[in-house]
């Protein structure tokens, strides 16, 4: 491991994943900085959320290896992912949130079940559904709520715990431009006052650059290439030029 | 024995299908089994190893317990009325009516009220975990819960088994009460003597291994239904249809399982209580 890697808050190296005869992700590098947000982009299908529920240690990946703070992953024993899992936040696509909860119990549910959390967990709850704009809702039922405020308050969720990472699975997907402007916008506000790290899955390529520092392209399982929305534009790769026309 | 007398799959392809069919549906279903094995093995574990949720145990247990009771009383009682009019017709025969009471109390204690209130509580609450797991699974809440660091095994499918493991022989209690009531209100409409006779002439006879391991064996019935319906919605796939089957699918299998399970336990108990 280099010195650059120890600095790294996810370290990526050689990854595959495979379903059945079908390769999902062939050998995927990727690397993301302390503080850093690097939004990874793809065509549907190929591969991005299972690359962040590998991250997660949602699925086991077939090669390969993920590192989190310098700590493996794909070894854990399931208590010690636990422990790790309470350090990284998931916003998921379709906010997941727990349908037989209130908004408030939503975002308290991970504060009742971490032992360094418990104490004020309803307090803490409401003070972050503040920071998204959802105070007045407290005891409204997700069905109740329009998608975006489900995003809003899967954010609130996803920050319970005071992560350093956070990963975002297609947080505008879904939502009409304004809205999706708005969450974006809380995104940002978020990263700089907790300077935290963000993987940020999405096809949305004017999402992606309002809030990443970084771009990443996957295609046919591998990162095709990486770097500045200027890097890609100067590419002159087919499938990133079509991409980058398509997004535009 | 030649290969082509099996039917062939595609031209050109000449495997035989038929013993392949069927040699990969034995395999499917020993899997199904080894599953569903090591799923129970990771709720055993979960449910036996701290922090344990008892907000949520007891949560279920009202959810089986006390939304079931009424569901499982009407059908003993229903059990109760059919075996009095049905029993008192062929004890007349052989003037032996005044055996009705021991007829009904024995044969609802021994056996129906068991059956009846796993097969009611198969069908009520089989499905309902099922359904309420699959579209958990197909929403990924099931995912959100384990990247709080929360495991779904200790949280959803733990207190949902041991409920219904709990709650069965309390509710096969009221089953057998209802049905014993029943069958003396209609027992009195035809031949009136009173409960307490009516009860003094049906316990007679009873032991306590006529009564204890029938209603206990109903706890094997629970765990049947717990863990059939907790493994098959969070199996679920091909999102809302694969819900709606896993639902159809944990009634089936767990009163399918009981109704087998009956059979061993009723042996079992006539070999080991006597």
């Amino acid at each position: 491991m280099d010195g650059s890697e120890h600095q790294s808050a996810i370290v990526v190296r050689q990854l595959e994943k495979r379903f059945g005869s079908q390769t999902v992700l062939n050998g995927i590098d990727l690397t993301i900085g302390k503080g850093e947000t690097v939004a990874v982009l793809g065509r549907s299908g190929t591969g991005k959320s299972v690359l962040l529920k590998l991250l997660v240690g949602l699925q086991k990946p077939d090669s390969g290896s993920i590192q989190i703070h310098g700590q493996e992953i794909t070894a854990l024993p399931p208590e010690e992912l636990n422990e790790l899992r309470s350090r990284i936040g998931f916003l998921f696509q379709e906010a997941a949130l727990y349908d037989s909860l209130t908004l408030e119990e939503n975002v308290a549910f991970p504060l009742k079940h971490h032992k360094n959390h418990k104490q004020a967990h309803q307090a803490r709850a409401r003070e972050l559904l503040a920071v998204v704009g959802m105070e007045k809702d407290l005891d409204k039922m997700p069905s109740q709520i329009s998608g975006g405020m489900k995003k809003r308050v899967g954010l609130a969720r996803a920050l319970a715990l005071e992560p350093d990472i956070v990963l975002f699975d297609e947080p505008t997907a879904g939502l009409d431009p304004i809205t999706a402007g708005e969450i974006e916008e809380l995104i940002l506000e978020l990263q700089k006052e907790r300077q935290m790290s963000s993987v940020v899955v999405t096809h949305d390529l004017h999402g992606a650059r309002v809030v990443a520092d970084r771009l990443a392209l996957i295609h046919e399982g591998n990162i095709l290439i990486e770097g500045t929305f200027d890097d890609l534009k100067g590419s002159s790769h087919p499938f990133v030029t079509q991409f980058l026309r398509e997004g535009v | 024995m030649a290969h082509d007398t099996y039917p062939v799959r595609a031209s050109g392809d000449t495997t035989p299908a038929v013993p392949n069919r069927a040699v990969a549906a034995l395999v499917s279903f020993f899997e199904w089994f080894g599953e569903l094995g090591l799923f129970c093995f990771q709720a055993g574990r979960a449910a036996m190893t701290p922090p344990y949720e008892w907000r949520e145990l007891v949560r279920q247990m009202d959810q089986v317990g006390s939304k079931s009771a009424v569901l499982v009383s009407v059908a003993g009682a229903a059990i109760g009325v059919v075996l009095s009019l049905e029993t008192r017709a062929s004890l007349s025969r052989f003037g032996a009516e005044s055996s009705l009471p021991a007829v009904i109390v024995v044969s609802i204690i021994r056996e129906s009220g068991p059956i009846i209130t796993g097969l009611i509580v198969s069908g009520r609450v089989a499905a309902g975990n099922g359904a309420a797991l699959g579209s958990m699974k197909v929403t990924d809440q099931l995912d959100a819960m384990e990247v709080s660091g929360v495991s779904p095994y200790r949280y959803l499918v733990a207190p949902r088994i041991l409920a219904c493991v709990l709650m069965l022989p309390l509710l096969t209690l009221a089953c057998d009460f209802s049905g014993i009531v029943m069958g003396w209100v209609v027992n009195t409409l035809g031949d009136p003597i009173s409960f307490r006779l009516f009860l003094d002439t049906g316990f007679k006879h009873m032991r306590f291994n006529d009564f204890l391991p029938p209603t206990f064996k109903t706890m094997a019935f629970g765990f049947i239904i717990g863990a059939v319906s907790c493994f098959l919605g969070m199996t679920v796939q091909r999102g809302t249809e694969g819900v709606g089957r896993a639902a159809t699918n944990a009634v089936v299998l767990s009163s399918l399982l009981i109704i087998l399970a009956d059979v061993v336990l009723v042996r079992l108990i006539l070999v080991f209580f006597p």
